[in-house]
């Protein structure tokens, strides 16, 4: 696993992803190549919980958005968990949050997704 | 901290390689600065990010092999600028994302940096040319 991904597990349904460190290419390109993977598998809903990314880059974050159009296709669902204030700030200008939910925290979001 | 020409306002200067995540200690330098002006956790926190959008930007678009960035303390605000002796660039050409067009289309996802800049700073200018790109991005200090 890469270093930017700290843990992947499922629950309820819901594959959580927890970043690790700079979120940046590196960082996206890791979580893209999860998100392939579960996906090829089946899973349509993830939750990517960032607790431990309180520092990110518009690169990195433009990899989302490809994670975003590729669910689209599927009707699934991204949502984002432990967003620093300046990392939720960053998604709402670039108009990620139009299109993810953002919870407080991985309970509250598994309670609206599973 | 040096003092700038005017002998008043403190101006710190780093000289930037261009190798991988090195904008993080940028950021290291704006959050100890802006600690020192005691801007708050929000602000210091749009200045790192505009930092590191402005860094990425002059390491990926200005084909030279080092950036320079100033910090600039003054009595109102704190001015920042990113330097490069590059190729320059026309800001004209740069045109305004928006996640609509990218998402289910052929277009890049990125490009995001200067509306990024933009939108987290008080102020922003480019004053750019064959001779390189200067960033000059400016923050309010708090009101007390």
């Amino acid at each position: 696993m890469s270093d930017s991904i700290k843990n992947v597990e499922e629950k309820d349904g819901v594959i959580i992803i927890s970043t690790a460190g700079y979120f940046n290419n590196l960082a996206g390109e890791a979580v893209l190549e999860v998100f392939t993977e579960k996906m090829e598998s089946g899973s349509t809903k993830f939750l990517v919980d960032m607790n431990d990314s309180k520092v990110v880059n518009s690169i990195g974050v433009s990899i989302l958005i490809e994670i975003i159009e590729k669910l689209q296709v599927v009707n699934g669902v991204m949502a984002f968990t432990n967003l620093a204030g300046i990392v939720e700030k960053t998604f709402n200008i670039m108009g990620i949050t139009k299109y993810c939910e953002v919870y407080d925290s991985v309970d509250s979001a598994l309670e609206k997704l599973s | 901290m040096s003092k700038n020409f005017m002998g008043k306002e403190p101006v710190v200067e780093l000289k930037l390689p261009v190798i991988p995540d090195i904008e993080l200690s940028a950021t290291k330098t704006a959050e100890v600065i802006s600690k020192h002006m005691n801007l708050s956790e929000e602000k210091s926190a749009e200045i790192s990010m505009a930092l590191i959008e402005s860094c990425i930007n002059a390491f990926e678009h200005s084909k030279t092999k080092e950036i320079f960035i100033h910090f600039i303390v003054e009595p109102d605000k704190l001015t920042v600028k990113v330097i490069d002796k590059g190729v320059g660039f026309d800001k004209s050409k740069v045109e305004i994302p928006n996640i609509e067009n990218k998402l289910n289309s052929d277009e890049r996802k990125r490009g995001w940096g200067l509306q990024l800049v933009s939108e987290l700073m008080d102020s922003v200018e480019y004053n750019s040319d064959e001779s390189g790109t200067t960033v000059t991005m400016t923050k309010k200090r708090d009101n007390e």
